[in-house]
């Protein structure tokens, strides 16, 4: 069961029109592939996606499962929605609730285990190797944890186990950590133990896997034990940490490499022709989608496919994002440039003193532009550091043709 | 649905050299994603034909992989779909496709259980955007036997490798002459040809019963002047590979603005199969100047005028300049290439030099390949 209902609103303008999981990642991916990958890696191949969040996209995305293999005549993939019931309809009201209300859908399948999985992060990890724990610890709930420096320890859940790995206490977010091994959301249960602490449960509101059903579990003293995972895994949940993971996917050697010929991660990516590169452009430490085409410069980025970025143009440490259009002679300098945008000549991003942004400090920060999907920028404005735009925005939108650092424009209609 | 396809790619070119050593014609590598069946099919489904046949004989291994399902091009439906006829044994008959007309006299039961009216009958080798729509139409308002999709060469091109044809003012095909060694027109046919079923059907069996075997002497030609055969004009892009030099030509065409935007960017577009290859990798190091890059492919060298297809991995201090690298090569470190074909699946040591002197050279190197 694959949460992909969130909104991540972290993610400021990128996330205003689409779910977090559908957010686009490494060029061609999206985040969910990661997930979705490892399900039919692992052998899981009966997936049920919750969706809640603006799930255009993503069902779009997902269609029937044919990237993944997913559509299978027995299982495959299946998008839950929240739908009306004639007692009580409602919303998904938390990660718990939102598996209560799907219980049906798990019964068709008469599982003996259900794997929990949530839509935002990047990692490739083997489901069937922690199965195999939790099945050979006789476990009713297995966690996947994951050791993070001590110093960070208090930003995570943390558990705390005996040498057996069976875990003996739980802190969230703690001021002083008894252990170092965070949780990452990830959960294997035992389906009858799940669906009795969904049934006792279902009257909490907000019904979340963390804060209510393993307390529960571990109150009711069933046995959970901590699957300890050493490998790559990111959470993408803020503007920071995307543009950081998006970066590492450029290093000579990747810590996450998406080269290697075992485990591949799938998406659905369309047919598309191979990129051009011209005779005037220049490309340096890059990873660059299909049927892009590249007049400019291109340093240290992440350019998804079907870009084209004009003459003269130097994008530098930036992530731009399918099907955007960039003009001529711009310089684009730390930006987030989300799909189908159209950028005019001349415009300059990424300029100015680091001010934090004045609307939403906690998002916009880390020097990045943020630009929404869809967006049109005018030619021959100056844009500075820790803004977000979105929508289509005109020369009257720039008072002197600037967008000063920590400013944010979101036309009217738009939503942040 | 007015049409049935055939596709012709069961054809071996001893002049595409080595090349052809490991794949049919149809199955040649175009312009980084595609190969060279791509255009026809996606011809066919972009042209709402749902039936396509595709009569393969020589040796179709990788062209069988590549049309193993046929979801690519949208075919694959309730009605219609891809079928791949491959010579088989059977009751009254065991011999090869010995021609063209053969190979569709073989495989006349399916042909015979269509109720499409007409076919469309088109090789697996040619580089071309086209709406058989457009020339069924005009087959129907010239009341044609047949209807055979022509084109002008430019002058000095040489004509000698395709069947040439003469007609008169009203597009009726006069004279036509196979492969001539002295063309006497540069009109080529392009092997596109429009039919009625039943009229295929009859002069199929007929050709048979005289035990007469390709299509375009034995029918074609002995037919032209009881048949009323008609010639389609056209003026797009349309290039056939059968030679190594073609196909280096067809391919670095893709460098021309021009032709990059009618193919990849002008609808309708065109389909091949989509393999799950992460986004083209440059490092410190890459230079890259007016090449098509594809998906999979790691550049740390230099690479110019050239098209690198799939999963090429280029490494540090190579240069590669006006070649042709296909999928999945592997170039080591210092590596020189330049006029060249690098075939699929090499593996190129460190310190190599390949320098075609006068004109390509097809390049083929096995070696041992140690890399993750």
């Amino acid at each position: 069961m694959l949460l992909a209902g969130g909104q991540g609103s972290r993610l400021g303008v990128l996330t205003a029109k689409v779910a977090k999981p559908a957010v686009a990642f490494g060029g061609k991916y999206r985040i969910i592939d990661f997930p979705l990958s490892n399900c039919i890696n692992s052998g899981i191949d009966t997936v049920g996606v919750l969706t809640q969040y603006q799930p255009l996209r993503l069902n779009a995305h997902i269609g029937i499962g044919i990237p993944w293999d997913l559509d299978r005549n027995y299982g495959g993939v299946t998008i839950l929605p929240p739908y009306e019931k004639s007692t009580s309809s409602e919303w998904y009201t938390g990660t718990a609730n939102a598996i209560y209300q799907n219980i049906d859908y798990i019964e068709t399948f008469h599982p003996d285990y259900v794997l929990i999985l949530s839509g935002d992060h990047i990692y490739k990890m083997d489901y069937e190797v922690m199965l195999d724990y939790h099945k050979a610890n006789n476990a009713d709930v297995t966690i996947a944890a994951m050791p993070v420096p001590m110093e960070e320890a208090s930003r995570f859940g943390i558990v705390i186990t005996d040498d057996d790995g069976r875990i003996t206490e739980f802190q969230e977010k703690p001021e002083k950590p008894k252990s170092n091994l965070a949780s990452m959301g990830i959960y294997i249960f035992s389906w009858p133990v799940l669906k009795e602490a969904l049934h006792t449960m279902r009257d909490e509101s907000g019904c979340d896997f963390g804060k209510h059903i393993i307390p529960y579990c571990h109150r009711k003293g069933e046995r959970l034990f901590a699957y300890e995972y050493n490998g790559y895994w990111k959470d993408v949940g803020t503007l920071g940490s995307y543009w950081e993971a998006n970066m590492e996917l450029i290093d000579i050697i990747p810590e996450f490499n998406l080269y290697e010929e075992f485990w591949k991660i799938y998406t659905n990516s369309g047919i598309l022709p191979p990129q051009y590169i011209s005779e005037q452009a220049v490309i340096d430490r890059c990873i660059i989608g299909n049927g892009s085409e590249i007049y400019g410069e291109v340093h240290n980025s992440v350019i998804g496919s079907g870009v084209v970025i004009g003459e003269g143009t130097v994008v530098r440490d930036s992530i731009i994002m399918k099907d955007a259009v960039i003009g001529k002679n711009c310089v684009v300098d730390k930006a987030i440039i989300a799909e189908n945008c159209k950028i005019g000549d001349e415009v300059v991003m990424g300029i100015g003193r680091d001010v934090p942004n004045r609307l939403k400090p906690s998002v916009y920060s880390f020097g990045l532009v943020t630009i929404g999907e869809n967006s049109v920028i005018p030619e021959k404005v100056q844009i500075g550091k820790n803004t977000a735009i979105s929508g289509k925005t005109t020369a009257e939108d720039y008072p002197d043709g600037v967008l000063d650092s920590g400013e944010t424009l979101i036309k009217a209609g738009e939503r942040v | 649905m007015r049409a049935v396809g055939i596709i012709l790619a069961g054809g071996n070119s001893y002049k595409m050299k080595e090349l052809t050593q490991k794949r049919a014609v149809a199955a040649m590598p175009i312009a980084g994603s595609y190969r060279a069946i791509d255009f026809a099919l996606s011809n066919m489904s972009n042209s709402h034909i749902q039936k396509v046949a595709v009569l393969t004989q020589y040796n179709a291994r990788s062209l069988n992989e590549h049309l193993n399902s046929s979801k690519w091009w949208d075919f694959g439906r309730k009605q219609g779909g891809l079928y791949v006829f491959t010579p088989t044994i059977t009751a009254d008959n065991g011999y090869w496709y010995r021609g063209t007309a053969d190979a569709i006299y073989q495989n006349l039961d399916f042909l015979k259980r269509c109720h499409e009216p007409y076919v469309i009958i088109t090789s697996g080798d040619a580089v071309y955007k086209m709406d058989y729509n457009k020339v069924l139409e005009y087959h129907i308002a010239k009341r044609a036997d047949i209807t055979i999709v022509c084109k002008e060469l430019a002058p000095g091109e040489d004509a000698s490798r395709f069947g040439t044809l003469k007609m008169n003012d009203t597009m009726r095909v006069e004279e036509f002459e196979e492969k001539p060694m002295v063309a006497k027109s540069n009109t080529i046919s392009t092997g596109i040809y429009v039919i009625r079923r039943r009229h295929l059907i009859d002069m199929i069996e007929h050709c048979a019963e005289e035990d007469r075997h390709d299509f375009v002497t034995d029918i074609l030609i002995r037919y032209k002047n009881l048949k009323k055969i008609y010639g389609y004009k056209i003026k797009d892009y349309w290039n056939s590979i059968s030679t190594v030099d073609a196909y280096y030509r067809t391919n670095m065409d893709f460098l021309k603005p021009e032709v990059r935007n009618y193919f990849f960017k002008e609808q309708p577009d065109v389909y091949s199969k989509v393999s799950d290859l992460p986004p083209a990798k440059y490092n410190p190091g890459a230079v890259v100047k007016n090449s098509l890059i594809a998906s999979g492919s790691i550049i740390n060298g230099t690479v110019e005028n050239s098209i690198l297809f799939k999963k090429t991995f280029v490494g540090n201090n190579c240069v590669i300049k006006n070649s042709i690298i296909l999928n999945d090569v592997y170039l080591g470190d210092n590596t020189y290439i330049e006029n060249c074909i690098v075939e699929s699946r090499n593996t190129i040591r460190a310190n190599t030099r390949h320098v075609g002197e006068d004109g390509v050279k097809v390049v083929i190197e096995k070696n041992e390949r140690y890399v993750l």
